[in-house]
């Protein structure tokens, strides 16, 4: 029963990432893009928990968490690039 | 235009010292369990590009006053060092040798070579990383 249910939750996330690489295909504009890079690292995390549950390990939650700081780094980078058109800057002017 | 990012800021204080302490964490649990020296410096450069992002280039060097490049060859001299060592005492180029001792506080503790060999991988990992961003961010 519940072998059941995580496989249909990994089968809903998979439908899920390619909902939202399609959006990244098509997507109109680049904040789209990234939101639905957000997404896709989230959906990931989700996942990867749900199979650690499946394989009953423990080997896979450092995993998560690199996800998870990676994703993070990531988003707000991208966030940076779109508003200011520069990531690393040398000194900031204000 | 003046950017008013107070919570970022905010936030990559906290995160920062997390980051940093699951990098620790990754480096020391290589012996035994999934981590190591090369995922460990990458985290440790992960937090320190974080860094970079949020503030820039200047304030981070004037708190963090570490030419990364020479961080890089100082890791790499450790790695090959402990190569060499291993050939001084007869024995083939890279072995390494543990054993257990006898610590006042931490009590019978297995100390290896390794660790050395392990932290000049993750030094010479933070020191490229870190390198490799600042010099891409140079032409912009």
């Amino acid at each position: 029963m519940i072998q059941t249910m995580l496989t249909i939750a990994l089968v809903l996330f998979a439908i899920t990432i390619t909902i939202a690489v399609i959006r990244i295909i098509l997507g109109p504009s680049m904040p789209d893009r990234v939101l639905a890079l957000d997404v896709i690292g989230v959906n990931l995390i989700a996942s990867i928990a749900v199979f650690s549950v499946i394989m009953k390990t423990k080997a896979f939650l450092e995993v998560i968490l690199i996800l998870g700081i990676l994703s993070f780094i990531g988003t707000i980078a991208y966030s940076k690039f779109i508003e200011r058109g520069v990531i690393v800057e040398r000194k900031r002017d204000r | 235009m003046k950017i008013n990012d107070v919570i970022l800021q905010t936030v990559t204080k906290l995160v920062v010292f997390i980051i940093l302490t699951f990098g620790v964490e990754l480096f020391f649990s290589g012996h035994n369990d999934p981590g190591g020296g090369f995922i460990g410096g990458l985290v440790l450069s992960s937090a320190l590009v974080l860094l970079f992002l949020v503030h820039d280039i200047e304030t981070v060097e004037k708190g963090i006053p570490v030419d990364f490049k020479k961080v890089a060859a100082v890791g790499v001299l450790f790695v090959v060092g402990t190569g060499v060592g291993a050939v001084l005492f007869g024995a083939s180029f890279l072995s390494q040798a543990f054993g257990h001792f006898e610590l006042p506080v931490f009590g019978s503790t297995e100390l290896a070579t390794v660790v050395l060999f392990e932290a000049g991988v993750a030094m010479a990992v933070v020191g490229t990383v870190v390198t490799i961003m600042l010099s891409i961010s140079e032409d912009v």
